[in-house]
């Protein structure tokens, strides 16, 4: 055979001489990449599957995939995800390679693979015994191997250790189990440079030299290695960290180094790396002169306080029109659009083929971007602002034309249902499938069945996609659904927003339309697809399988209902939670009755602010701050949250938002599993009764069914407990600006406003808690947290918001209200489905007993919302309806 | 005598041809599958081939005898289906030692009889694995890819025992064919290595996969050239391709191994493509004449028939391949 390093997955992979470097896909990787382990942790390995895809697609040659991490069962995953891999023929194409660190992990995935893939890594680290055991069984099954430079006495760290190391574990790979010369591959240990310690500098020059040694004295082998280590001193500094791995990739090349994992976001080309920056950074990697680290370090510093002023590099504007449009699409650059169309549109005979050429061009690459996780959500939506204002410069001149019929890929109808009000996640939607030409129709928020079905008709619409936020959103869902059906409509019917599920769409949607497919959309980013799926030639395959899950999902749904044991009211009583209550854990608040907080000082509720549920809002996960250096959405989220660092300054200094609030302390007592709230501490006449759920899932022993009641003292007990109440909205003053930033065709701006908005409402019911804690109720007057410790609910009490998970009864607000007065004092209203209005609010009950805690109800019987009906002496179906996402 | 790798230098070597059409000829019924053996089953037994070696070995005897009379060099013993895990759905998995076992010896008889007859010619036995009915790769429910029907550790398992007995039966080489799944071929390479060294004995290997259509892949959808990187990592005599497709329409994936493979080519075809009563009906003299192809342009060491293929058919290919010289073996194999 010829002596070459032969691989397949479904097709084969020879490297040559002549081969140009093999790149090997580091994304499945679980310690590289925090949003591949949470997809692995939740077990979505469906996106796990797209992330390989697109490596795949991206041009990688191999894709390695490792699983090693504590909090899961890694060889399952490998397994899983290997026998997944197996049926995609766009990924199993190239060979696989098996990352671990545990061999009962690597052998494993050996048993899955068909093709000829390569071990990740063995060492002589656990003796020559090991070593040889462990390459036989590789051999035997079939496989190339990494082996790291890495020895009983450990990595090997300088020149002469690499080769004395790689040459013994060459020889016994050779003699004693005659493993192919070829297939053996050296990964001898790239470290950091510039590290400031001495020991370090020759970190590089000893792997390029290791490199040159193993390919000219152990015949056959080759060399690999993990890139992005060399640059670790300089994490935050992108700038130097490409130029640094592209000459380190070029110099580790020119010596023989013939494959490796490289992360192609972060390279740049050798000859683009800026000449300056790339004799400092050779200087250091080539161990060139004593001060080389120092140099380097100094250079970074200006190289990073540059930064602000690159953004306004404006060389881009030199090149041709067509492609200064694409660069303004893909980077979102709004500041050039009207003279770019502008000169654009004299090229072309008919302003409407500037759309159809040149802009549709560059927006077909901000979705190809976006579709293989090169771009994200917040870029898109800042393209698409670009895109928005350019063709409304060319509207004018298109209908002077009169005939100029741009040709959308579809047109969807897109609307928040009646009674709700929440909107973000439907504008997000449309901006993405207005990326994608299709054409979105949105009828805004709080919009009743029959409009929506009235536009479909007369737009003659190709789908029509629901959004809503609040718990009953689903049940009008199910309304649209059904009226859709009886208005013999087919098309296809989407549904998204944060309660809604796969479980929901396939249990109670789905079957009220059989004229057309309901789906559900998980998230954004799937909408494209799904609408692709949906409307394009492979409908019929997409909508069998769409049919047969839902099948699978009601099926699981009915079985595991059926599973879960529903305790009877009087025995979920009999197991309340039974606090022994004392006077002195029942703190007299310091101030009863209402307080009002008008105008609060919006600045003081940054520091407030949870800033993670912000990124989740832009579907980018991960902690904050952790999130802005993360490996892959880091630089989207930093960027993102520059812009809203602006946006807030703007916010406060010109006074975009109000923010208005009501707090009310009451002497309560439990009664049952109601709260009997009083005026004065006569407690003779109940002013308001709160009524509580009670938990009634059979719980293991010593668990009690909790309710809210149960946080408060009961009267026959003649203690003296008390209750509080809040609203809270910053929301106060936004629509203005909305519709400003709307008449602008500024979807980023717009979004970017409610969400930060929204995130003030929730920081400002934060902060007035702590306030209510340490003032007007006073039970914690010597609390000493910092913000982060805030954040995180170390405090005493809590704040449970009707229609969330402890008291999921949406109706509860409506007494809430109205005993503190709260849509006069503060402005928020309450639409029919109980949403509040503005967005921007919070509303809730504060329980200040030490025992009080977060649960969730889960689900209940219809016994209990007969019991409370009756003591709400409300008809029975209408709080079946309102209970209906928990009643079981 | 001479040993094969030796005698491939010098001569195309003829491989026989199909067991199944011959035992079809011999219009067998329940009762033949039980005699002796297996009267009181509770399964239905027709159509288990591999039995017969057990039950009527005298049938057996006689096919082999007949492809060597053709002019066969190499025999494969009956037991395409000679695991636990393809006898399981009759009920016989404790039957698979005797199975292949008996096979290998009648066939080694009849081998040993036709060279003492012409010691010139000496024949050779080459034990038969199969790919079990049941794939390491694919899924066999479509709404759960992930799900896999057999691991590769049963099916070790399974082709450990086979290879045991099969040796222990005396044959001369191992076969492992109709490879539609690399990584079952793989389970298999990897079984035959470690019990050879146990045994402390190798044996010649011969590798044949299967490419399904024309697209030119296995059906788990590796390439011919994929297909021969995955399997190369244990020494063959030779790689080569038998079923599914006839003669003419296998000869590009022939030419790929013949390219690229360190090892020496074998095939073995289909006598044509199944018409529509799933006969097979290209006549001996339309097989040889496609065949002739391949001869002329040297690209197999190994010739035979699979499906539909007789005794007149590997005649007509043996009398052939006797005109022609083989092409040189890749040195290092």
């Amino acid at each position: 055979m010829k002596s070459l390093l032969q691989l397949s997955g479904l097709e084969p992979l020879i490297v040559t001489a002549e081969s140009n470097f093999v790149n090997i896909g580091e994304r499945t990787n679980v310690t590289g990449s925090r949003a591949f382990l949470r997809m692995i942790k939740e077990g979505d390995f469906e996106a796990a599957l797209a992330v390989a895809r697109d490596q795949v697609e991206g041009g990688a040659q191999i894709i390695d995939i490792n699983m090693d991490e504590g909090m899961i069962d890694g060889k399952e995953a490998m397994v899983k995800f290997l026998n997944l891999i197996a049926s995609e023929p766009e990924i199993a194409r190239v060979p696989i390679m098996i990352d671990s660190s545990k061999w009962e992990i690597i052998e494993a995935g050996l048993k899955c693979i068909q093709g000829k893939g390569v071990v990740n890594s063995i060492s002589l680290k656990e003796g020559t015994d090991n070593f040889i055991a462990q390459a036989k069984k590789i051999k035997r099954y079939g496989a190339a191997v990494i082996v790291m430079a890495f020895d009983e006495n450990g990595q090997a760290d300088s020149f002469e250790r690499r080769k004395e190391i790689c040459e013994r574990s060459y020889t016994i790979l050779r003699n004693e189990v005659q493993f192919p010369a070829n297939d053996i591959i050296f990964d001898p240990n790239i470290f950091p440079v510039a590290t400031g310690m001495a020991e370090h500098n020759n970190n590089a020059l000893d792997f390029f030299n290791a490199t040159k040694w193993i390919r000219q004295n152990l015949p056959g082998a080759h060399v690999s290695g993990g890139v992005s280590n060399v640059s670790f001193s300089f994490r935050g500094n992108d700038k130097v960290r490409e130029a640094m791995h592209a000459a380190f990739l070029y110099h580790a090349i020119q010596h023989g180094m013939d494959m490796g994992i490289v992360n192609p976001t972060m390279l740049e080309i050798y000859s683009n790396v800026d000449k300056e920056l790339l004799e400092f950074v050779e200087d250091v990697l080539l161990n060139r002169r004593e001060d080389a680290t120092e140099r380097l370090l100094e250079y970074a510093e200006t190289v990073k306080g540059d930064g602000k002023k690159r953004e306004i590099d404006l060389s881009w504007r030199e090149v041709a029109v067509q492609d200064r449009l694409a660069h303004a699409l893909v980077k979102g650059i709004v500041d050039f659009i009207d003279e770019d169309v502008e000169e654009c549109r004299q090229l072309f005979d008919r302003p409407i083929e500037v759309i159809e050429g040149p802009l549709m061009d560059g927006m077909n690459i901000v979705g190809d971007l976006f579709g293989s996780g090169k771009m994200f959500l917040p870029q898109v939506v800042k393209s698409a602002r670009v895109m928005k204002k350019a063709v409304a410069y060319l509207l004018p001149f298109i209908e002077d034309e009169k005939n100029g019929v741009r040709q959308a890929a579809g047109k969807i109808i897109m609307a928040t249902v009646k009674g709700d009000v929440h909107d973000i996640g439907k504008n997000i939607v449309g901006v993405v499938l207005g990326c994608n030409n299709y054409d979105v129709i949105d009828l805004g928020v709080m919009v009743p069945f029959d409009k929506i079905i009235q536009a479909a008709i007369d737009e003659n619409a190709d789908a029509i996609g629901l959004s809503g936020l609040i718990t009953p959103s689903l049940d009008e869902m199910v309304t649209v659904a059904k009226e859709m059906e009886r208005a013999n409509l087919s098309i296809p019917l989407l549904i998204g927003g944060a309660t809604t599920s796969k479980v929901h769409t396939a249990v109670k949607i789905d079957q009220h339309y059989t004229k057309g497919q309901t789906i559900h959309v998980l998230d954004a980013s799937r909408a494209v697809t799904v609408v692709e799926s949906m409307l394009g030639s492979k409908k019929e395959a997409y909508v069998s399988t769409l049919k047969e899950e839902y099948i699978r999902v009601r099926e699981h749904h009915e079985k595991h209902r059926g599973a879960k044991q529903l305790l009877s009211m009087s025995a979920a009583r009999a197991n309340k939670l039974n606090i022994a209550f004392q006077q002195k854990d029942c703190f007299q608040p310091k101030k009863l009755g209402l307080t009002t907080f008008e105008d609060f000082s919006l600045q003081e509720l940054i520091s407030f602010i949870d800033w993670t549920p912000f990124f989740q809002t832009w579907e980018l996960h991960g902690k904050f701050p952790a999130i802005l250096s993360d490996e892959v959405v880091g630089e989207a989220a930093t960027k993102l949250y520059q812009d809203a660092q602006e946006m807030l300054t703007q916010i406060i200094e010109e006074k975009w938002l109000k923010a208005s609030a009501v707090v009310g302390l009451f002497p309560a007592n439990s009664v049952g599993d109601d709260i009997a709230i009083y005026s004065d501490e006569e407690r003779t006449h109940p002013i308001h009764i709160q009524h509580s759920l009670r938990q009634q899932t059979k719980k293991t022993a010593g668990q009690p069914n909790i309710a809210l009641a149960d946080f408060i003292a009961p009267k026959e007990t003649g203690i003296s407990d008390y209750i509080g109440g809040f609203v809270v909205t910053t929301g106060l003053g936004i629509d203005a600006h909305i519709e400003r930033f709307e008449k602008d065709h500024d979807d980023y701006n717009s979004i970017l406003l409610k969400a930060l908005a929204d995130r003030l409402a929730e920081a400002f019911a934060e902060c007035l808690h702590a306030v209510v804690r340490k003032d007007y109720w006073g039970y914690a007057a010597n609390e000493h947290l910092n913000a982060e410790e805030i954040i995180k609910e170390k405090y005493r009490g809590i704040r449970p918001a009707p229609g969330y998970p402890a008291c999921p009864d949406h109706t509860e607000k409506i007494g809430l209200f109205k005993l503190l007065n709260a849509t006069e004092i503060t402005g928020v209203s309450l639409t029919e489905s109980l949403a509040m209005l503005p967005t921007a609010a919070v509303s809730g009950w504060y329980f200040g007993h030490p025992e009080a805690s977060y649960f969730g109800l889960g689900k209940i019987t219809e016994e209990q919302v007969e019991d409370l009906a009756n003591r709400k002496k409300m008809p029975f179906e209408q709080m079946q309806r309102w209970l209906g996402s928990v009643l079981n | 005598m001479e040993a094969i790798q030796d005698i491939l230098k010098h001569r195309i070597l003829i491989l026989d041809g199909a067991m199944g059409t011959m035992i079809q000829r011999h219009k067998l019924e329940e009762q033949d599958f039980r005699k002796g053996w297996f009267e009181n089953h509770e399964k239905s037994l027709k159509g288990n081939n591999d039995l017969l070696s057990l039950t009527r070995p005298e049938i057996i005897k006689e096919i082999h005898a007949q492809y060597f009379e053709a002019g066969a060099d190499i025999a494969e013993t009956n037991t395409f289906s000679g695991t636990w895990i393809a006898q399981a759905d009759y009920g016989l998995e404790k039957y698979v030692y005797d199975i292949n076992f008996q096979s290998a010896k009648i066939a080694r008889e009849v081998a040993d009889e036709f060279t003492q007859l012409n010691p010139s010619k000496p024949r050779f036995v080459a034990g038969s694995i199969g790919p079990t009915n049941r794939t390491a790769s694919i899924s066999p429910d479509v709404n759960d890819p992930g799900f896999r029907g057999i691991t590769f550790d049963e099916l070790v398992n399974a082709y450990s025992e086979q290879v045991n007995a099969l040796m222990d039966g005396g044959v001369d080489l191992l076969l492992v064919e109709t490879i539609f799944d690399t990584l079952n071929a793989k389970a298999a390479l990897f079984a035959i290595d470690e019990v050879f060294e146990q045994r402390g004995n190798r044996l010649p290997i011969m590798v044949s996969g299967t490419i399904t259509d024309q697209s030119g892949r296995t059906l788990t959808g590796q390439t011919t050239e994929a297909f021969l990187i995955s399997i190369a990592h244990i020494p063959l005599l030779t790689v080569g391709l038998n079923c599914a497709l006839g003669a003419s329409m296998m000869r590009p994936y022939l030419q790929i191994l013949k390219q690229k493979s360190p090892f020496g080519v074998s095939a073995h075809p289909n006598a044509g493509l199944p018409n529509e009563f799933g006969k097979y009906d290209e006549s001996p003299e339309m097989m040889a004449e496609q065949i002739k192809s391949f001869l002329d342009e040297g690209l197999v060491n190994i010739i035979g028939g699979c499906c539909g293929t007789t005794p007149e058919h590997i005649k007509a290919i043996a009398d052939l391949a006797a005109q022609y010289q083989p092409t040189l073996l890749p040195s290092n194999s």
